[in-house]
């Protein structure tokens, strides 16, 4: 392991901005070993045993949490799992107490899902054990970012000169701006569609980011779609007018699907509003990657724990 | 007692005075103004090499009282204004309760008396608990002695509330100062819209919720034929907006904060709340529109918005931390530093902006060095070095984005009404 002496170790994993592309490399030829043990019929190895990591989840995510557990108990970890609403926190306990008191407890790593872009960042200036970001606001989701990387290359073999689309509500998406960092990184163009209620304004400004006024236009050619979640709420907050005329103009449908390459593989972050941003025929259908995507999940976050925790080296020296 | 300030240069905006000459001050007044002035019975400041002005005035201040004592109070915010040289400021009423009656003003005046080492103004509500609806009563308060009226924080969201501001006030001829930022644009956003926030994911406040409402309060104060004071501009639209009114004959004011005249939203990290202020860092467009503006006499004023703020109430994640940042014992040093010395602003243009101008436009007495006015002296060494460091700062804020930052040029003496009562830096009051 650790080709050009990358390490990862007692590295905080904020967002894929802060990786280099030998880093996000490592970390996908990490995965594909753990890939490897879950595909076990005993899944366990020892390689985290006497390690403590805990889930601190200020947002509800069944998801990302189970994925994170599931990853740690796998490698032999103890997996302590905290939920704190967000509105006890705003009034009680501040965060940084909360972070010193799991440190006081002799962790090794945080997993941290916050509402707050930065949240997890913070948590780097108060205490020492690696932290995790499994999601802070609307900023990054590395652990999705890099899982849908591993999906991507376990598909098509490469990533260099592929065109991705993501699709959807890009402002609010801490997935679309780790999806858009680590593509780039790794020399995919990007291409982004939706209605312009949900593009940031400026993010034209970034090289290697195309924005798209009609979703055709986009998915024209495309390689890779990543589909994102729409949430109900935009609707009433005014920044589209309807379910039902969004799925007509901006939902994946097999019609829109046709546009893009014949291979074309269809991601999407999860859970799905199946009839809204994506049709039902398209998520199960051939070029689907979603239940992929969940196991790649897994293995991602194997890696992750193992690269910080451990550096890499002899994976299952105990088993 | 007398004193005589010895060999400085004197720079008095008020008119156009800029020479090496002696000051002396007799029973806290300016007696005279002139070279080689002998007084046997005088004691003597050597100000030589250093630069005398006219003492500072900041006309936009967060000083908490009443009810906000944790973040600041007339003693520590008063010592923050003489340590950064300034003999007068002006203080918001976004207080507990909002400072919207006399008798509030009258209780804050005998405070600031009884405790405070430079002169607090007072600045009234516009509108009873800055709520927007009803007007306070202003004439009381010009009675007590509020100097203007501002529902700073908020923006006086209704329209005929704001005309009927200006109509009202027309008797008592004093200016309405605004916070203009249009709320529906700007809700929850926690920083200037553009690249960097589309890059972090935070959400954004676009330079447009300040043009329209720059504009608006314009077109309402031109209406009326009413003086209207646009507190921290920061948007170069804005500013021009700014422009084009006075051009008109508008009796549009405006002022800009040190802050969005040197840095931009780049500064902006996920971490660091101190950069965390309303209205937003913007970009360099802006920053280079707001000196044009200085330079060109669109913008009036330079004023600190000094907002202190508990240091457990900054220390938070990005979007709970609370907006502002303590601005009074830096603001000299960021404007000498990063506008003097980089010749893009010329001493007077920078002296005449925090003494005279704002003066005038609070229609103080204060603001300019003449015989017989009381000796509200700053004396600046615009060649000090030195380096901010929260630990010697006498506000109770934190979390200032200039903490750490190497600085050329400190006020180095604070005379209020003839007394000295900062001196290299140390209160002595
Ligand atoms: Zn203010």
């Amino acid at each position: 392991m650790g080709k050009n002496n990358v390490s990862l170790r007692g590295k905080n994993i904020l967002g894929l901005e802060s990786f280099s592309p030998e880093e996000i490399s490592l970390v996908l030829e990490t995965a594909q070993e753990m890939k490897n043990i879950i595909h076990r019929d005993i899944k366990k190895v020892p390689t985290l045993r006497g390690k403590s990591v805990v889930n601190l989840f200020y947002e509800p995510s069944t998801r990302t949490r189970t994925s994170f557990e599931l990853a740690g108990k796998y490698l032999g970890a103890d997996v302590i799992n905290m939920t704190a609403s967000t509105s006890s926190v705003v009034k009680g306990e501040s965060l940084r107490d909360t972070l010193l008191t799991i440190e006081a407890m002799g962790v090794d790593a945080i997993i941290m899902r916050h509402k707050a872009e930065g949240a997890a960042e913070y948590a780097t200036k108060v205490v020492e054990p690696v932290i995790l970001n499994a999601g802070d606001g609307a900023h990054a989701h590395p652990t999705q970012g890099l899982l849908d990387l591993f999906t991507i290359m376990q598909y098509k073999k490469k990533f260099q000169g592929l065109k991705a689309v993501i699709l959807g509500d890009v402002l609010h998406s801490r997935v679309a701006r780790s999806d858009i960092w680590g593509m780039r990184k790794m020399g995919m163009e990007v291409h982004l569609a939706g209605p312009k209620t949900l593009m940031p304004r400026f993010l034209f400004e970034e090289p290697g980011i195309y924005i798209h006024d009609r979703i055709e236009e986009a998915l024209e050619n495309a390689d890779v779609i990543n589909c994102l979640r729409i949430q109900l709420e935009r609707q009433k907050a005014g920044l589209f007018p309807s379910t039902r005329e969004y799925a007509r103009i901006f939902g994946l449908n097999d019609a829109r699907l046709a546009l893009a390459k014949k291979d074309v593989l269809v991601m999407h972050p999860g859970p799905m509003n199946k009839g809204l941003e994506i049709s039902p025929y398209v998520a199960y259908g051939a070029h689907s990657a979603i239940q992929e995507q969940v196991q790649n999940g897994v293995a991602i976050r194997m890696a992750l724990l193992i690269l910080v925790l451990t550096g890499g080296k002899n994976i299952e020296a105990n088993s | 007692m007398k004193q005589i300030l010895k060999g400085g240069r004197v720079i008095n905006p008020a008119n156009h005075f800029d020479e090496i000459c002696d000051v002396l001050i007799e029973d806290g007044k300016i007696s005279r103004i002139g070279c080689d002035i002998e007084d046997a019975g005088a004691d003597i400041i050597d100000v030589s090499n250093k630069i005398v002005t006219p003492g500072l005035i900041d006309m936009h201040v967060h000083f908490r009282e009443p009810g906000q004592e944790a973040k600041e109070d007339f003693i520590s915010g008063s010592c923050a204004a003489a340590a950064g040289g300034y003999t007068t400021v002006a203080a918001m009423p976004n207080t507990t309760p909002v400072v919207d009656t006399a008798a509030i003003v009258r209780s804050l005046q005998r405070r600031a008396e009884e405790c405070s080492c430079v002169h607090i103004e007072i600045i009234g509500a516009l509108t009873k608990g800055q709520k927007g609806e009803e007007l306070a009563e202003v004439g009381d308060m010009t009675e007590a002695g509020a100097v203007a009226f501002s529902d700073d924080g908020h923006f006086v969201k209704k329209a005929k509330v704001l005309l009927n501001g200006f109509d009202y006030l027309r008797t008592f001829d004093k200016v309405i100062i605004n916070h203009d930022e249009e709320p529906s644009l700007v809700e929850d956003g926690l920083m200037n819209e553009g690249h960097k926030s589309a890059m972090l994911g935070m959400k954004g406040r676009p330079t447009v919720a300040e043009d329209i409402a720059v504009a608006r309060d314009i077109m309402l104060a031109e209406y009326a034929d009413a003086r209207v004071h646009v507190a921290h501009i920061s948007s170069a639209k804005a500013v021009d907006i700014v422009r084009q009114a006075k051009k008109r004959g508008v009796r549009v004011t405006a002022e800009a904060t040190p802050q969005h005249l040197t840095l931009t939203d780049e500064c902006v990290n996920l971490y660091d709340t101190s950069t965390k202020i309303n209205p937003p860092l913007r970009a360099q467009r802006d920053v280079d529109a707001l000196l044009a503006g200085i330079k060109d006499g669109t913008i009036d004023a330079i004023a600190t918005d000094h907002s202190p703020h508990a240091e457990e109430e900054k220390d938070k994640e990005y979007c709970y931390a609370p907006s502002g940042f303590p601005g009074l014992e830096t603001a000299l040093g960021v404007l000498l530093t990063e506008l003097y010395h980089t010749g893009k602003l010329t001493i007077q243009e920078i002296i005449s902006k925090m003494t005279y101008e704002p003066a005038k436009i609070l229609g103080l007495e204060a603001g300019s060095l003449e015989a017989g006015k009381a000796a509200d002296i700053t004396v600046i060494d615009p060649e000090l070095t030195w380096t901010v460091d929260e630990k010697d700062f006498y506000t109770r804020g934190t979390h200032s984005p200039f903490v750490g930052r190497i600085f050329k040029g400190k006020a180095i003496i604070t005379m209020v009404d003839g007394e000295v009562v900062m001196k290299d830096g140390k209160i002595i009051c």
